[in-house]
């Protein structure tokens, strides 16, 4: 269950930011989630409720937004889309894949009070 | 992590920190001012507040921060230390029981008449595994993760401390046996070494890829065990660089000690990498 850990550290980048910003409590959370990030989801909604309880952020909802996997195919000298870190190229067929994106879990904004 | 300081949460205890207070000195320089000391329980009054009419107007806060910023600066810190003191740091992650413990006491053997050698053992319980390191002769530091099922670079930091290592020691952090989350959680070391044993399946590669995607080397451990498993190791082999096209990859028996030489022979050049900053030809993983 790392995704309680997660949560840890999501809540200490919220604490940060609440003393920098100056609000005392969180309404939304949205967080974008790699395709590939060791994230899952009801996993993700369920330790959030947790480790939120009693503090500025009680209550508070959470939406995750996904991100597709991109990959760099060098044998084709450009970005695609893939579903699964196992996959090949889907248009040649190359497993020398470069990761470009999908592997972020980045909390994007806050609405907070 | 740290109870002594009352660094962080969680529940993570350090061998040893019951008995001193120890402080965060250069290379080491995560503050505890801003972090994790303002773990402020009163920012849960905000809530109550919040109820008073007008007060409930709210308004968007950019953040466009990464979850793991905290740890990722903690990793930070750390490399910069190991990078300053030419200490290679290598992060073993493997399942529970694949060999890590007894690879690395037989590592140390190994190395240990001409390297300084350190251990840093994450498990949840127990100071067996560094009990079996310090027997072996190097010097080594338990972390118990309690329900955590990773170590993260923040306790690292502190354990790093413990040690206090030599110029060009070698330290090797045994990882909690977890295939899934180590993965994310970034150490501060020079590489991540996944260690595979041929009684897991060779298809570990595939269902578990976070992990052989983060790591830049592999071991295929236990090799004297082939002859009585059903285990496809040219299978093993491609479906890990399927994952990860760079990885090396080195088979061997932790117990036998056949394939030990190869290892010993990567954690050398990498020695050098570390102690001089510098690349070794021809070494490019
Ligand atoms: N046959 C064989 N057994 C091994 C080898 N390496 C480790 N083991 C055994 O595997 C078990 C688990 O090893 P341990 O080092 O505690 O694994 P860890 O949980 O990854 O630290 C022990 O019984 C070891 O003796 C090996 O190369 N060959
Ligand atoms: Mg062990
Ligand atoms: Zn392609
Ligand atoms: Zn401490
Ligand atoms: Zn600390
Ligand atoms: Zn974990």
């Amino acid at each position: 269950m790392h995704e309680i850990s997660l949560c840890e550290s999501l809540l200490k980048v919220i604490e940060d930011s609440a003393s920098q910003q100056n609000f005392s409590q969180v309404k939304t959370v949205w967080l974008e989630l790699g395709r590939f990030s060791c994230v899952e989801p009801d996993a993700m909604r369920f330790s959030f409720d947790v480790v939120m309880k009693g503090t500025l952020a009680d209550g508070a909802r959470l939406e995750l937004l996904e991100l597709p996997a991109r990959v760099w195919c060098s044998k084709c000298l450009k970005d695609v889309e893939i579903q699964q870190r196992y996959d090949a190229c889907p248009s040649c067929g190359d497993y020398r894949l470069q990761i470009s994106g999908g592997e972020e879990m980045r909390i994007k904004e806050l609405e907070v009070v | 992590m740290c109870t002594v300081c009352g660094c962080g949460e969680g529940e993570a205890t350090i061998e040893g920190h019951e008995h001193h207070h120890h402080h965060h000195e250069e290379g080491h320089s995560h503050s505890h001012a801003d972090g994790h000391g303002d773990h402020n329980h009163d920012y849960g009054q905000g809530a109550a507040r919040a109820h008073a009419p007008g007060l409930s107007q709210t308004r968007m806060v950019q953040i466009e921060q990464d979850i793991l910023s905290k740890n990722n600066q903690y990793a930070d810190a750390n490399r910069r230390y190991f990078s300053e003191h030419g200490i290679l740091s290598l992060n073993l992650v493997s399942s529970p029981g694949s060999g890590k413990t007894t690879l690395l006491t037989a590592t140390v053997l190994a190395l240990l008449d001409q390297t300084p050698v350190a251990v840093i053992e994450g498990d949840q319980q127990t100071a067996l595994d560094a009990d079996r390191i310090r027997k072996s002769g190097a010097r080594a530091v338990q972390i118990n993760t309690g329900k955590g099922c990773h170590l993260d670079a923040h306790m690292v930091g502190h354990a790093v401390q413990d040690l206090k290592l030599q110029h060009g020691s070698a330290l090797f952090i045994e990882n909690v046996g977890n295939l899934v989350c180590p993965a994310a959680f970034d150490l501060g070391e020079a590489a991540k070494v996944v260690i595979l044993s041929v009684t897991e399946g060779a298809d570990k590669p595939l269902k578990y890829p976070d992990m052989f995607h983060a790591a830049s080397l592999m071991i295929l451990n236990k090799i004297d065990l082939l002859p009585y498993v059903d285990f496809d190791v040219a299978a093993c082999c491609d479906y890990a660089r399927r994952i990860n096209p760079g990885i090396r990859i080195i088979q061997l028996s932790a117990t036998t000690g056949e394939g030990m030489e190869t290892w010993l022979g990567w954690i050398r050049a990498h020695l050098e990498i570390a102690k001089t900053g510098v690349n070794v030809p021809g070494e490019n993983s």
